[in-house]
């Protein structure tokens, strides 16, 4: 048990170390950045409810990635997952004045999911029909998605195009949504200034729900043997096509959600800007919670706190946020191969871990 | 005494987990063939690697031509004359012969390739050795015996005076056999020297000039094949007395269990490989499907098992009709077991432990589910009595399968499939790679299920296997049944012929005197 | 091996097809017409040149790579850092001679590009990460060094112009389009020659396919595998690298964070297209490009029918057909992805 513990941990300590060694050799203070960090992600109420609401995309992104990764797949496309889901939720959520919340919200984030679900299926699909490799179709979708976002809100051109179907006619020249109604946000659990919604418990009901699917139930046993070897599976009678779309789905929903719920509860709105990076961000966290639900959650508290300290840390110390980004490609690279973390510490290792994984088969189609 | 053109002293080879090769000495001398004899696992192939370069020795010494060489790397060994034949061919499917031949002894010219000079060299080469071979075929069009000529004349290439052939033979036909007895007769007219790795007895009593058995990595003793007999050199081969026989009385055929209609499929390469099949057995009767590997043996398990889908023909099993059924509908509706030929690739999963992989394609009925969830317990009760009514040498149920032996995961897997309700098993190469004494385990487990009036599907590339426990023998060529023989009526010749696509009767046979 | 390989047909005959199309838009009064002028006059075939030949060099740098058996979707990182490394170096440079200080500036990007490609090697081969995460990595870590690294108020002064051949440059239509270019859009062009001579006609070539399809039969041969994947790896890192440096050295003359903006991904997918060979990435490059061109003409010619972000999306949705094989299958070296061991081999 301590050992899955060990190579997160000492991957993380690493990276950290590292960066300030990047720090110190490009003239910035590490001290005063690490300072300034912990303060912005611990140092006060605010800060605490900076890292918890940053924490909600992280978990379920990872999820998503997690849950992939089970079935032996590559989600890559998390962010355009994501960007669906808010754009789903968001069309329900600025219409139908009047509905109760207690259909309108449900309603907006089920559609949200559903959108997810929709962008993650049809990587699964080419996948199963036509051999296509995952990871380059959901990169491509994540670009479509991006677009298709941008025209939903598209504030018009000077040339005479039309406006896109979302958007906010009083927005003029801004390219974004009306404010989503009242009846379709997610309520606070601390209002503003601390802004901590209940998309919180929804995350982790969706942990609880996922580890349970994924441990308990003949779903998840499918989903695993299909991930650890398909043909053995195929063998077993489960029918892998099927699973691999299902998992798919299962995967963009999880994103599509994360995009609902910033949008629902944070946001109130959809703009092009929101949900870039939580495409890779969710592959690290992921990863850096071995794939584990529970692990997910630890991984996306710490991401969230480097999220929400970054900023305190760029204002006190100067120092660049971006730092923050070299950090989490070291953290990946030192938990996706345990074997420089076992060279570094001089680490006696077990031998069957250390083998890359099986997720490259299929490359360039069947 | 001539000055061997090879010779090993106490070679020793160990690796983290097993003692491969242990105080092995051996000489070679200039143009004769020598056989190296011995299981699976005895070593054989590990010692070739090291004199090929491929591993480095853990202690000992190796002299060519009398003085003593550090071969490093198959560099070195090619540079003194040692070339290699493997098991499994070295040869780049995409890539023509010639480009082959020539990979690593590129010859140049102006900086670019010189591939007229290398196609003019690979048939002057193929000439005088009669390996007959076109130069600009693509490898992976050409059939396994012709891929094997291209191997002998990469060594060739290379000015190889000392030839290593690993297994040449586990994939020809018996024809092909003679013809490749015939051009390492060729070599050694010309003053080769040959060592020839196999485990066959026949082969070994045919073509050496001497005979050496490894065991469990020692050298157990050298024979000429005057003195040697089959059985002497078995027992060499194991240390004991081998009954190359499975006990068995005769079978007693009951209903028709499996019957097929002019089945008709496509491999992989969306070539027809299965072709107007037609296959029945009966409960109660073993029979065993014989053929060279690649003439659809393959195909026709993946076929029965739902694995493959067919374009033609009819599939009943107990009556029901399961013609493109899924695995699941066919284990559950047809009661089949298939014990698969690779159980690596899709046997088991290495990862899960071995009470898991005992539930492998039961995990969904009850008891080990309720509704959607897994039942832990039951699969743990399971496990428990498997291991012990099948003698699965395992640390634990929790242990990960893939630590087990060969031996002991194919245990598992018939422990699987047999100890459900069944009528038909399909067996396919169910003792590939195993120490003997799980052979013989699991022979008697199949025989047994045919004595309870199972119907058993054998499909084996051994025949030794099929001839020793089939009642009903059929062979398997260009992806149709070409011949049935009647387990008495079974000789290794008839069943050679067949394999090869000859009919007996109309083959004038020499009786020869081996 | 032939050189004419079913993409290599389709890349040259698409090459002639437009430049014929444009010899007719220029000459005839086909001109007229807004559409031909849309998608086939010389605007719009050199923006077509344009946008391929970072992508070209991309693909190239993939094939390289993924031919000796290493999955490379950094490539888009790779390029990134070799933009950024041009970048630092320019403006570093400003006070010398101009095409003293562009040299060197390429240089550098080349550099770094391979340095970039070697620790992906690094990755995948020594500490046996998988290759995919692998290339994540790259990805990252170059979008976040190069973010933290940018000096918003640095200015490359100077970029490469055009050097036009002399006569040839004089052919109509086809003259400004292929002859009037800056060094290295010349330099990608011939590349793609070179590359495939390289892999089908030199010992190394011979020897990364053999590598890339059946690690062991080479190994067997006395081949290195691993010492060739690190070297190819390192080629191909420079190769994304001088794709960066044209982005920031002759197209746009700056750096922008993150101006790469998935070219890197589309290279792959022309690597794909093309079937790991450089004449069928040539050909996908083009096609890719000239969706790119086409998007920018729409715009131009105030075609409002179809709103501009959809034609944006025609380059990711193409390489999804193609990528799906709905245009003939591609055939990957059949041994890449997976880590090569030597003395691991039983029996």
């Amino acid at each position: 048990m301590l050992r899955v513990l060990l190579i997160p941990f000492l991957a993380l300590v690493t990276a950290l170390a590292l960066g300030a060694l990047v720090m110190l050799l490009f003239g910035d203070d590490p001290i005063l950045a690490y300072q300034g960090l912990t303060q912005g992600a611990f140092g006060s109420g605010r800060a605490w409810s900076t890292t918890i609401r940053k924490m909600i995309p992280f978990i379920l992104t990872g999820l998503s990635v997690a849950v992939a990764f089970k079935a032996g797949l590559f989600n890559i496309g998390a962010s355009g997952q994501f960007v669906m889901g808010s754009v789903f939720s968001v069309s329900i959520g600025i219409h139908f004045e009047g509905l109760p919340m207690i259909i309108h919200l449900p309603l907006a984030i089920l559609f949200g999911m559903f959108g997810g679900m929709i962008w993650g299926a049809i990587p699964g699909l080419l996948k199963v029909t036509t051999g296509a490799h995952e990871v380059i179709v959901t990169i491509m979708l994540n670009y479509v998605a991006a677009l298709f976002g941008g025209w939903t809100v598209y504030a018009g051109g000077t040339q005479g195009q039309t406006p896109g179907p979302l958007w906010d006619r009083t927005a003029r020249a801004i390219s974004e949504t009306p404010d989503v109604l009242s009846s379709a946000q997610i309520p606070w659990i601390f209002g503003p200034p601390y802004r901590v919604h209940c998309g919180v418990f929804l995350a982790l009901l969706a942990v609880g729900i996922i580890w349970w699917l994924i441990y308990k139930t003949t779903i998840g046993f499918e989903i695993r043997t299909v991930g650890q070897n398909a043909k053995a599976a195929r063998y077993a009678g489960i029918r892998v096509e099927r699973t691999v779309v299902l998992t798919m789905a299962l995967a963009g929903g999880l994103a599509g959600l994360a995009g609902a719920i910033e949008t629902l509860g944070l946001n109130h709105k959809f703009a092009p800007e929101f949900g870039g990076q939580v495409g890779f961000d969710g592959i690290i966290v992921a990863l850096l919670g071995q794939t584990h639900p529970i692990g997910v959650v630890f991984a996306s508290f710490l991401f969230g706190a480097l999220d929400a300290g970054a900023a305190k840390m760029q204002f006190e110390s100067g120092v660049a946020a971006d730092i923050i980004q070299v950090i989490q490609a070291l953290v990946l690279a030192f938990v996706a191969a345990p074997l420089i973390i076992k060279a570094i510490f001089r680490l006696r290792s077990k031998g069957e871990e250390d083998h890359a994984s099986s997720l490259n088969t299929n490359w360039g189609g069947s | 005494m001539n000055t061997p053109v090879l010779e090993v002293q106490q070679i020793s080879k160990f690796f983290p987990a097993v003692v491969a090769n242990k105080d092995v000495n051996l000489k070679l001398q200039s143009g004769e063939i020598l056989a190296l004899l011995g299981e699976n696992g005895a070593g054989k192939s590990t010692l070739m690697n090291i004199i090929y370069g491929l591993y480095q020795p853990s202690s000992g010494e190796i002299l060519v031509r009398g003085k003593e060489v550090r071969i490093r790397s198959p560099h070195d060994a090619i540079g003194l004359g040692i070339g290699m034949v493997h098991q499994h061919f070295q040869l780049v499917p995409v890539m023509t012969v010639v480009e082959n031949v020539m990979l690593g002894s590129e010859s140049v010219r102006q900086g670019l390739l010189d591939r007229d000079m290398a196609s003019q060299r690979v048939l002057d080469l193929s000439r005088d050795y009669q390996l007959e071979v076109d130069p600009c075929a693509l490898v992976e069009d050409l059939p396994v015996g012709i891929q094997q000529r291209v191997e002998i004349i990469k060594a060739l290439y290379r000015k190889a005076e000392i030839l290593i052939l690993d297994e040449p033979t586990a994939v020809l036909t018996p024809q092909e056999i003679e013809g490749l007895f015939e051009v390492m007769d060729l070599l050694r007219k010309q003053g080769k020297s040959i060592i020839f790795i196999t485990h066959k007895l026949k082969e070994v009593l045919r073509i050496a000039d001497r005979i050496a058995v490894l065991r469990q990595g020692e050298l157990v003793g050298e024979v000429q094949p005057k003195e040697a007999s089959e059985t002497r050199l078995a027992a060499m081969m194991v240390g004991r007395e081998v009954m190359l026989q499975v006990d068995k009385t005769d079978a007693k055929p009951g209903a028709l269990i499996l019957e097929t209609h002019d089945l008709q499929a496509k491999n992989d390469l969306e070539e027809t490989c299965l072709n107007q099949v037609n296959l029945n057995v009966h409960a109660g009767e073993i029979v065993g499907v014989a053929g060279v590997q690649g003439n659809g043996q393959t195909e026709l398990v993946e076929v029965l098992t739902g694995l493959r889908p067919l374009e033609k023909g009819r599939i009943h099993i107990g009556g029901k009709d399961l013609t493109n059924a899924t695995p699941r509908q066919i284990t559950d509706q047809g009661g089949i077991c298939h014990v698969p030929e690779d159980r690596h690739s899709f046997g088991m999963v290495t990862s899960y432990s071995v009470a898991d992989n005992l539930v492998l394609n039961s995990y969904y009925q009850p008891p080990f589910v309720n509704g959607v969830m897994i039942q832990r317990e039951s699969i743990e009760e399971n496990a428990k009595s498997l291991i012990q009514k099948f003698d699965v040498r395992t640390p634990s149920a929790q242990t990960p399968v893939g630590s087990l032996s060969g031996g002991n995961q194919q245990k598992m897997i018939i422990a699987r499939e047999i100890s459900r309700p069944i009528q038909l098993m399909i067996a396919a190469q169910p003792t590939r790679g195993i120490d003997v004494g799980s052979i013989e385990f699991i022979h008697q487990q199949i025989v047994a299920k045919r004595d309870e009036g199972i119907a058993v599907l054998l499909v084996s590339s051994e025949l030794d296997e099929i001839m020793a426990l089939s009642d009903r023998i059929v062979v398997m060529y260009r992806g149709s049944i070409f011949g049935e023989v009647s387990s008495k009526d079974a000789t290794r010749k008839k069943l050679g012929l067949l394999m090869a696509g000859v009919q007996p009767n109309s083959e004038s046979i020499h009786e020869s005197s081996h | 091996m032939s050189f004419w390989t079913r993409t290599a047909r389709i890349a040259v005959g698409m090459v002639f097809l437009m430049l014929l199309m444009a010899i007719l838009v220029e000459i005839t009064p086909l001109g007229e017409n807004l559409w031909m002028r849309v998608f086939f006059g010389i605007s719009a075939l050199n923006f077509t040149l344009r946008a391929a030949i970072p992508l070209v060099l991309g693909a190239l740098s993939g094939i390289l790579c993924e031919r000796s058996g290493i999955i490379n979707i950094g490539i888009e990182g790779m390029m990134l850092a070799g933009a950024f490394a041009g970048f630092v170096a320019k403006s570093s440079t400003n006070d010398w001679p101009l095409y003293l200080s562009l040299f060197f500036s390429v240089m550098v990007s080349l550099g770094v590009g391979g340095l970039m490609g070697l620790l992906h090697g690094t990755l995948s081969i020594r500490f046996r990460m998988d290759q995919i995460i692998s290339g994540s990595v790259i990805i990252i870590l170059a979008a976040g060094l190069s973010s933290y690294l940018y000096d918003r108020d640095a200015i490359a002064v100077g970029k490469f112009t055009t050097l036009p051949i002399p006569l040839l440059s004089e052919i109509p239509v086809i003259g400004p389009v292929l002859f009037n270019n800056p060094p290295i859009t010349y330099l990608a062009l011939m590349l793609v020659f070179v590359v495939h001579i390289a892999i089908f006609y030199t010992r190394w070539g011979l020897r990364t396919i053999a590598v890339g399809e059946h690690p062991r039969a080479a190994d067997t041969e006395g081949i290195n595998v691993n010492r060739l994947r690190y070297l190819n790896t390192m080629f191909s890192g420079m190769l994304a690298g001088l794709a960066g440096g044209y982005l920031v050295l002759e197209a746009v003359g700056q750096f922008q964070e993150g101006m790469t903006a998935g070219r890197g991904f589309i290279s792959l997918a022309a690597m794909i297209f093309g079937n790991w060979t450089p004449f069928g990435a040539l050909g996908a490059a083009t096609l890719f490009g000239y969706t790119q061109a086409l998007q920018n003409e729409f715009l131009m010619a105030g075609v409002t029918t179809i709103p501009r972000q959809f034609v944006s999306m025609l380059p990711y949705v193409v390489t999804i057909v193609a990528v799906s094989g709905l245009v003939g299958r591609v055939r990957p070296p059949a041994a890449i992805g997976k880590p090569y061991e030597t003395e691991g081999g039983k029996s």
